[in-house]
């Protein structure tokens, strides 16, 4: 079990033998048959197919329903390198919601001159309705999916901070769920943290933000847009591990001021809602008046103080990826403290000279929509031909401020098990955070998702990517 | 002066109305010049569902429909105190930045008529508000004031080219040419007190400009002046859709009619 590679390989770092965290596993591992590991690797597919985790890959002729790859072999993160982690997310966390309440109000960053005025003012995610808004428990982002690549022994920067609707973490649940099923002593051998409880933290985080106007214990429901969602799966999933309604638009409506679900005892008022639904079509009454999906007059029942909204409208501000560029600044300013989690250098192709620069190195770069997302629209300059990477350089020079570069960061790697035994393939981390008025959670994991294809740098699902069970040690 | 206004609208519907909510900007607004003495909104076929205050700082209240309701009427009666302040509301207050005001919206976008417009005027003035007042001028001689040609939905540009025009439309053509000129704009709707009837057909809307100094001043390009202590804010936004009296959505697929009683007097 041995990988000398020029990427830093989590198993065996730079060299050959297993860094400290994975050293139980391979002991365990070296004692298996492989041909043996193989089959168990099948069942894993037939037990997802069974739960009915499948997802919808968008732009391909036929929506067909595919399973994303599940691969056997844990990605082992350990308790030191964990609790490092989780403060450098901590810390960026705290900071996005305090830059989410300047921003809707006083604007103090951009008085100081530490994020220019046009970055807000000609920002699409920037939301007017929320200006002067103040959401129930003073939280703007009540779940987080950080997404972290590693580069080496101590090297951790976060690519993405998605602050709107992060989803995966129903695959972090049922990956665990499938290797403690397919390999139960493993679990007694090696002291791994539980993910299990994920579905309870939520619903108590989620009711600790419950709006004044709430009376008992809050109500809280998941509102999807329903079953041609490509998450659709987890929206059910997610209402259902947390013993709660899951709603469409159409379940809800007004009644005597407050937002209310239909039930078979009549109308019941909801505290907090999980929308699984974008800001443009949450409410056709003050957004996008075509949407069937949303519910009408909500953004006046929250602006009233009559509901939580998890997360709340107008987050994608802080998520954007030209923001991205400024997060040092924006968590210096908020924390008084210097970043625990380094950013990846970030060319803004709004600007002329980072323009001139991305454009004469784009064989070399990764190149990304300023709103984009799950790997759309995006080139990955090594992996592109000469053709591609003429025909992106058009639609760079058209629209530039569309655009973000960053060079190709040497992802990790972690063994997954392919017909010839165990070969690298390059990983990125999504952890789960919650937020709530008095803390902050991070379930200890994530969902880890792996490129299956050697040597790409692409890991989304929708690309085909694949997921591996994660697995932090209590130590 | 203190001025009384008696307002009612009344939307009656071609069947009954499953369900529907009609969003209200209709309570004046506290500003400089204009205390509110007394208001109350009362609303027959619906009921008040929430209230709360937009970015603007408008009072908003929601009202839904009475379920299988085939008409709805909204009253409004008050009294306001007003003063003359030469136009000036003053200095920019709340947490909606002025940059804001720039954004150019869909009634408002500029496009070669407007940009025709700001031309015309140029750039050569004493000071902000005789330029302002030259555009306000200028847009009423290219758009006189005519009924039954535009409605709700026309915008700038197209009110500009067929040179007939509405205060709404009026509003609209100055609110695009002073973003172009750089001047942070809005629209307002409210109330003015006319010499010669109490009965009027609607309510008035007029556009107010930020200018170095004065702060917001407000300019009534329809009668060619900064309001005076006839007129009554009310709510104020990017353009028309921000400000409206009333904004709804109505299921069930019937078709309305709305009619309008409006008393404004001394």
């Amino acid at each position: 079990m041995n990988n000398p590679s020029e990427f830093f390989d989590e198993l065996s770092g730079f060299g050959e033998t297993p860094r400290a965290p994975y050293a139980d596993y391979c002991g365990w591992f070296d004692r298996q048959n492989e041909a043996q590991l193989r089959k168990k690797a099948k069942e894993a597919e037939v037990f997802f197919r069974r739960t009915g985790i499948t997802f919808n890959v968008y732009g391909q002729q036929e929506a067909t329903e595919r399973l994303i790859p599940f691969d056997v072999v844990p990605r082992i993160i350990s308790g030191r390198e964990w609790s490092r982690l989780t403060k450098g997310i901590e810390q960026r966390v705290r900071a996005i919601n305090a830059f989410l309440h300047d921003i809707y109000h006083r604007q103090e960053i951009v008085r100081a001159g530490r994020v220019p005025v046009e970055l807000i003012a000609q920002n699409e995610a920037f939301l007017p309705q929320m200006i002067g808004v103040s959401p129930p428990g003073g939280i703007y982002t009540h779940i987080v999916g950080t997404d972290i690549v590693r580069t080496g022994e101590d090297e951790f920067y976060v690519l993405e901070d998605n602050a709107r609707t992060p989803s995966g973490v129903s695959y972090m649940l049922e990956n665990r769920e499938t290797m403690l099923q397919m390999f139960p002593e493993l679990f007694s051998r090696v002291p791994v943290r539980e993910v299990s409880d994920y579905p309870k933290m939520l619903r108590r985080s989620l009711s600790a933000c419950a709006p004044e106007a709430c009376e008992g214990k809050p109500v809280v429901a998941v509102l999807t847009p329903g079953i041609h969602n490509s998450a659709y799966f987890e929206h059910s999933f997610l209402a259902d591990q947390m013993g709660v309604e899951l709603v469409e638009g159409h379940d809800l409506r007004l009644v005597d001021g407050r937002i209310a679900m239909r039930t078979t005892q009549g109308y019941t008022p909801i505290d907090v809602l999980y929308r699984r639904i974008d800001d443009d079509y949450l409410d056709p009454l003050n957004f996008n008046p075509t949407s069937m999906l949303g519910v009408p007059g909500i953004m006046d029942a929250y602006r009233a103080g009559k509901i939580t909204i998890a997360n709340a409208p107008g987050t994608g501000i802080a998520d954007d990826k030209a923001i991205y560029s400024y997060m040092p600044e924006i968590v210096e300013f908020y924390t008084g403290e210097k970043a625990i989690l380094k950013n990846v250098p970030t060319w803004r192709c709004s600007e002329p000279d980072a323009l001139a620069y991305v454009l004469e190195h784009l064989p070399e770069l990764v190149v990304k929509e300023v709103h984009g997302s799950g790997g759309y629209g995006m080139l990955v300059g090594p992996a592109a031909n000469k053709r591609e990477i003429a025909a992106f350089a058009d639609k760079l020079r058209s629209k530039p401020s569309n655009y973000i570069a960053q060079p190709t960061l040497s992802l990790s790697t972690v063994p997954v098990m392919t017909k010839a035994g165990l070969a690298p393939r390059h990983v990125d981390l999504r952890p789960f955070v919650l937020v709530s008025p008095n803390k902050i959670e991070i379930t200890p994991g994530g969902l880890t998702r792996v490129a299956m294809k050697a040597g790409s740098l692409v890991v989304n699902s929708s690309q085909g990517g694949g997921t591996k069970d994660t697995w932090v040690l209590d130590e | 002066m203190r001025v009384k206004i008696r307002h009612t609208t009344e939307y009656a519907y071609n069947g009954q109305v499953p369900y529907g909510l009609q969003q209200l900007r209709m309570i004046p607004k506290t500003s400089a010049g204009q205390t509110i003495l007394s208001w109350e909104t009362r609303v027959e076929g619906g009921s008040k569902e929430v209230t709360f205050t937009d970015q603007h700082n408008n009072h908003v209240e929601l009202i839904s429909l009475n379920p299988e309701t085939r008409s709805i009427s909204i009253h409004c009666e008050g009294e306001v105190d007003t003063a003359d302040t030469v136009g000036v509301i003053g200095q920019h207050g709340g947490y909606a930045p002025l940059w804001y005001f720039l954004r150019s919206t869909s009634h408002t976008k500029a496009g070669p008529h407007v940009r025709a417009l700001v031309k015309a005027v140029g750039k050569d003035y004493e000071s902000d508000t005789t330029r302002l007042h030259a555009l306000s001028a200028q847009i009423l001689s290219q758009v006189p004031y005519a009924t039954g040609t535009t409605d709700f939905s026309t915008l700038a540009e197209e009110a500009l080219e067929s040179a007939n025009g509405v205060c709404q439309d009026h509003a609209h053509i100055f609110i695009s040419a002073a973003r172009l000129m750089g001047y942070p704009a809005r629209y307002v709707s409210g109330y003015l007190v006319m010499n010669d009837r109490v009965e009027q057909e609607a309510g008035h809307a007029w556009a107010e400009a930020h200018v170095a100094g004065l702060g917001w001043v407000g300019f009534d390009v329809s009668n060619g002046v900064s309001p005076d202590e006839r007129y009554v804010r009310v709510a104020t936004g990017l353009d028309y859709s921000e400000a409206a009296p009333v904004s709804g959505i109505i299921f069930g697929g019937h078709s309305e009619s709305m009619t309008v009683h409006l008393q404004v007097q001394q």
